[in-house]
């Protein structure tokens, strides 16, 4: 049996993809990835046309997608998170179709429940054997887990996997297995490996934000969760990884022994894991390179499935034995609602990935965010977009005080035994807008551009097009 | 009096870049603002640079801003550095 084509135009053919189709990415090579637009370039050459794109998350290497928006090659795009470029064109309107939002665990879940069939599966696999044993931890352009990438391969009606680093049958220590796989390909280069580590995964040196982590890790420890077992995620902003080194300063002072670190992992999570804070790590998606190294060679840093992550429809998942987890937020209502799909103009910026099945999961989901970012007040009457609803909200640390969730009582009277500064919510907005103003509310058109689903399903919230300015 | 061209602020989230440059008497305040958050504040930015260069008592000047998201205090500060830099105060 031969399952190597020499190109990716050949395995398309091959696959039987044809007009109106889904075809599916992953996103783990993350802004150096050149898998997706390698295989649009060449869906377009072959006349294809009207595809929806299942891409469990869209970055700004994926610009070229536009043209192929503009040519009808593309149109639909369902996703868990779409950076603020090919954002910026959905929010004035590229789309005809609304783009559909989901969470990572509830991508997972449609495509198992076959909810949002997948026709073709592209894998971009650092590593790979000639029948399609493939994983992300070696290779030139390695990245770690290829956890979001299961569901597709298994789901899908087709699979191809596509890699630069072909190795001798069998792959040995491979992620996803042959028995899923119906085309390899190999090409030159499939991603650029300075793009995995983008943006966000550095440590603030921002004072207000080195505030923010203070009182974050001096929260978790009054909660009452942080003791032998304890397990944590937090999210790759600057502050929460911040939180997550003054966390770590207190379990070891304490020598408390976690269970287990979860999320996308990034070089301070390693940290944590040798240090001892956690018996092991769950990684969906590596964020940096110490954690593609560590993943490579640590037994207990272990790759974990979207499904096995967050998958509401799973049996059980990670996030449902979640004691902490710490998130970010672009906005947060009086109610807690958390915004992360849009930036304060209502342009698409962002989106769930794992914020609300976490937030849904963990004993106490926390949001740290200053008070206010270039002069826009975090704290509002009503977000703009509702990425994750305020029941499933407990806390909001900010540098002027900690906001609790009304539902949560049992935490507030916590952090005051703490001594720590619990202040109501509406008193944080208060606060901010002495600062900077009463912003104006900006306006949105009356088109849906997308519409934003819970990890169950249901339609959570929807996003409006912003009109264009036309000078 | 605007004697050359001068400027204060940087392009930073949360700050102002001011630019300001001389006019003929008599041709009055001619203000461009670029924000960020223009739709959210875009008069009270307006209006603080007014007020600013009405106390410094500039009348007649080319003023120009880009601003990331400044608080008033900033913009009122930096507003005044680039006056007084352009009157060769400073």
């Amino acid at each position: 049996m031969n399952k190597m084509v020499k190109t990716i135009k050949e395995a398309i053919t091959l696959s039987g993809l044809k007009d109106g189709m889904t075809i599916s990415f992953h996103h783990h090579l993350r802004n150096g990835d050149m898998v997706a637009v390698m295989v649009l370039e060449a869906i377009a050459q072959l006349g294809i046309s009207d595809l929806n794109v299942n891409i469990s998350s869209v970055f700004d290497a994926h610009m070229p997608i536009l043209q192929h928006i503009r040519d009808g090659v593309v149109t639909g795009i369902e996703t868990d998170y779409m950076g603020g470029m090919v954002g910026r064109a959905v929010s004035e309107g590229i789309l005809e179709k609304p783009v559909t939002f989901r969470t990572h665990g509830g991508r997972a879940s449609d495509i198992i429940r076959g909810a949002s069939p997948i026709d073709v599966a592209f894998i971009a696999a650092p590593t790979a054997d000639c029948m399609g044993n493939c994983t992300g931890k070696e290779g030139p352009s390695a990245c770690g887990s290829l956890g979001y990438a299961f569901a597709d391969a298994m789901y899908a009606k087709k699979t191809v996997v596509i890699t630069d680093h072909l190795v001798d049958y069998p792959l040995i220590g491979g992620s996803i297995g042959e028995d899923y796989v119906d085309y390899v390909v190999c090409v030159d280069k499939i991603g650029e490996p300075s793009g995995i580590v983008s943006g966000t995964t550095k440590i603030t040196k921002d004072p207000v934000g080195l505030v923010i982590a203070d009182y974050a890790a001096k929260a978790i420890d009054a909660s009452g969760l942080l003791k032998d077992g304890f397990s944590f995620q937090t999210g790759a902003g600057g502050a929460s990884l911040a939180a997550a080194k003054y966390l770590k300063d207190i379990m070891v002072r304490k020598g408390i022994q976690g269970s287990y670190g979860l999320g996308g992992i990034t070089a301070y999570m390693v940290d944590m894991l040798q240090a001892g804070c956690f018996k092991a790590l769950y990684d969906v998606q590596c964020f940096d390179l110490d954690a593609v190294k560590s993943i490579k060679t640590d037994p207990r840093h272990m790759e974990v499935t979207a499904s096995h992550y967050a998958g509401p429809g799973a049996k059980s998942s990670a996030v449902d034995s979640l004691d902490v987890v710490i998130l970010g937020a672009t906005e947060i209502d009086t109610q807690f609602n958390v915004n992360v799909h849009t930036d304060s103009n209502g342009y698409i910026m962002g989106g769930s990935g794992g914020h609300s099945d976490t937030a849904a999961g963990a004993k106490m989901a926390m949001i740290v965010a200053p008070l206010s970012r270039a002069r826009l007040p975090i704290v509002v009457d009503q977000v703009l977009c509702t990425s994750t609803p305020g029941a499933t909200v407990d806390v909001l640390v900010t540098q002027c005080g900690i906001a609790v969730n009304p539902l949560r009582q049992d935490l507030a009277e916590r952090f005051r035994q703490a001594k720590l500064p619990v202040v109501e919510i509406h008193q944080l907005k208060e606060m901010a807008e002495k600062l900077t103003g009463v912003p104006k509310k900006p306006v949105h058109g009356d088109r849906v551009v997308a519409n934003v689903l819970y990890r169950d399903g249901s339609l959570l919230d929807q996003i409006y097009n912003i009109p264009v300015f036309q000078a | 009096m605007i004697r050359k061209k001068a400027w204060a602020g940087t392009l930073e989230s949360s700050d102002i870049y001011v630019e300001v440059s001389p006019a003929e008497p008599g041709t009055g305040l001619e203000l461009t603002v670029q924000s960020v958050v223009y739709a959210q504040f875009g008069d009270q930015i307006e209006a603080v640079i007014r007020e600013t260069l009405r106390d410094l008592h500039v009348t007649d000047a080319k003023v120009s801003v880009s601003d990331r998201g400044a608080l008033d205090c900033t913009i009122r500060a930096r507003v005044e550095t680039a006056v007084r830099r352009g009157e060769d105060e400073v």
